[in-house]
Parts: structure tokens; sequence; C-alpha cells
């Protein structure tokens, strides 16, 4: 889908979220003199094209009380990967799953997936479970500190 | 947090409806008042539960471009360097994790080509080598948390 002006004014301005308010869409339709069926049905249209991959609240993951997150990368051949990367998405704990490349000499790991848990005893639990289905080698990169999380911001140049 | 803000947070995390008065027909699905749920998103807004309320843009659809870039910091420059890394507003998470490549940030650019030049000016900042590790294959998209 074609993004036009007046679409790309409307992504801007939603990133910072939508307006707390009876009706949302004609409050952030007003200043871009969008109507609030044309600002609707635009969403819609963004949505069914996949270009806003979910509308809601958008969490912060660590307030939730899912405290511990590891990325836990996989050392599986380049030829399995695909195969073990579209199952291994479906089991528990995992939330994102991706294939990444190697760098040779410094690091190893082409299958890449966030297990989120309250603490890191329940992060390492479902992780050896991961490992009895998928005995590759392996490692947890637990974080230590969170120094950003924000969206991406988008249709600055409209 | 009681029960019916961890209800909101369950259901409210994709489909909000796309109708004129979506506060009102969410609040019905979730057998609360219009004003309740608001001034509830407010309050998890103001708690920092909610980072937002809104999209979740898909930044390649959205002809953006985004990688995940990992670098080895010495412990003595970590703060530094993190501040750094935080000033290019391109950088959506920072994280740092245990491993020799101990800092793991995702860059998110209007157009992808500009992904490049971000590593490049936070290597050329922080002396540092950045290694760039773009996604390749997507398996998975349930970010979904239970509250």
């Amino acid at each position: 889908m074609e993004l036009s002006a007046k679409d790309l004014s409307l992504v801007r301005r939603l990133s910072d979220g939508l307006p707390l308010s009876e009706h949302p869409y004609a409050e952030l339709g007003a200043p871009l003199g969008m109507a609030e069926d044309e600002v609707i049905a635009r969403l819609k249209a963004m949505i069914e094209a996949g270009l806003i991959r979910r509308f809601g609240v958008v969490v912060r993951h660590r307030e939730l009380g899912f405290r511990a997150n590891a990325m836990v990368v996989w050392n599986v051949p380049e030829e399995q990967v695909s195969e073990v990367g579209r199952q291994m998405a479906g089991a528990e704990g995992v939330t994102l799953c991706y294939r990444r490349p190697r760098r040779p000499g410094r690091w190893d790991y082409t299958l890449f997936c966030m297990v989120h848990g309250r603490d890191r005893a329940q992060v390492e639990a479902l992780v050896a479970q991961i490992a009895l289905r998928f005995p590759y080698e392996h490692k947890l990169l637990f974080s230590s500190r969170r120094f950003k999380q924000q969206g991406a911001i988008y249709g600055k140049v409209a | 947090m009681d029960e019916i803000d961890r209800n909101i947070i369950n259901s409210l995390q994709d489909g909000f409806p796309l109708t004129p008065t979506p506060f009102a027909d969410a609040a019905k699905a979730l057998g609360i008042e219009e004003d309740d749920l608001i001034r509830r998103l407010q309050a998890l807004r103001a708690d920092n539960v909610l980072t937002r309320f809104g999209p979740l843009y898909n930044a390649e659809a959205m002809g953006g471009g985004l990688t995940l870039a990992a670098m080895a910091v010495p412990e003595d420059r970590f703060e530094k360097v993190a501040e750094i890394v935080n000033t290019f507003p391109e950088v959506a998470h920072n994280y740092a994790r245990e491993h020799a490549l101990n800092m793991w940030f995702v860059v998110a650019t209007e157009r992808p080509e500009e992904v490049a030049e971000v590593l490049e000016a936070i290597s050329a900042g922080t002396g540092l080598e950045v290694y760039d590790m773009p996604k390749q294959e997507e398996f998975s998209l349930s970010l979904r948390f239970e509250a």
C-alpha cells in the first residue's frame, strides 16, 4: 500500500498514541483536515496491509512483572534454521523468534528468540524445556539493565 | 493494579475498535464505563505500565529500516557509551546483556539506507565496532504479555 502525505501525517500524529477521549479518531483527524470516518478507513487499510501490526495498549513488560528477559541464541546450522525457527516460535515462553547472520570468529548463533518470565529461574526453566526439544548449543543473554524502550518514530518527513 | 486493570491490559493489546466511539465500545465489552476505562488507561500510562496506547508499526512495511546491533563495551566506559548510543533518536531499545557483546540495541529508521549511516555514526562516536545483526527471517509475532 502506498502511503499518501496525509497518511504519513496521520502516522506521525499517532506515534505518541491515540488521544484518550470520547472521539479519538475525530480528534486525531481534525488538525489534518481529515474526517473521523476517513481516519478510521485509513487505519483499517494500514492494519490490513500489515503496516500496523497491533493496535491497542503497548506495555512495558518490566512494569507488568516480567522482570527477567533473556535473548536466547542458538547455534543452528544454516540449512536447519528455518524449520527449527518455525517450531521454536510456538514453544512456551517464546515471544519473538528470528534468524540472524553469523559473524565468524565473533558470533556463532543463527537463531534468536526472546523468552520473558517473572524471574530468572522461570526463564531458565523455560529455556531448559525448549533445549530438550532443540538440542543445539545455545546461550542465555539476560538483560541486566534496560536503558531505553520507546516506539520507533515514523512519518517525520511527510 | 487490580483485576479490571489486568483485564484491560490482557484484552486490549490488539484489535482496539475502529469505531467512532472506541473507548465506549471497548468499555462495554469489558463491562465497565467509558470514563472508567479512560481514567484507568491514563493511570496505567502515568505509572509507566503502558508506553502508549495506539499502533505498533511494522518498520519494514512502513518502508523503514530496522536492525539489531551489538557492541563489546569495556566495563569502565559502559555508562558513557550508553549515553552516546541513546542520544540517537533512531535507537528504539537498548539493553545491557551478559556476554562479551554486552550492549544490544534496536535501530529503526525511516529509510532502509539510514540504518548503515546510524551504525557508522555510533561506531564513530564511541570508537567501538558495531555488529549489525539484521533479521533474515521471522518466525513469530505474538509479543503479548499476560498481566
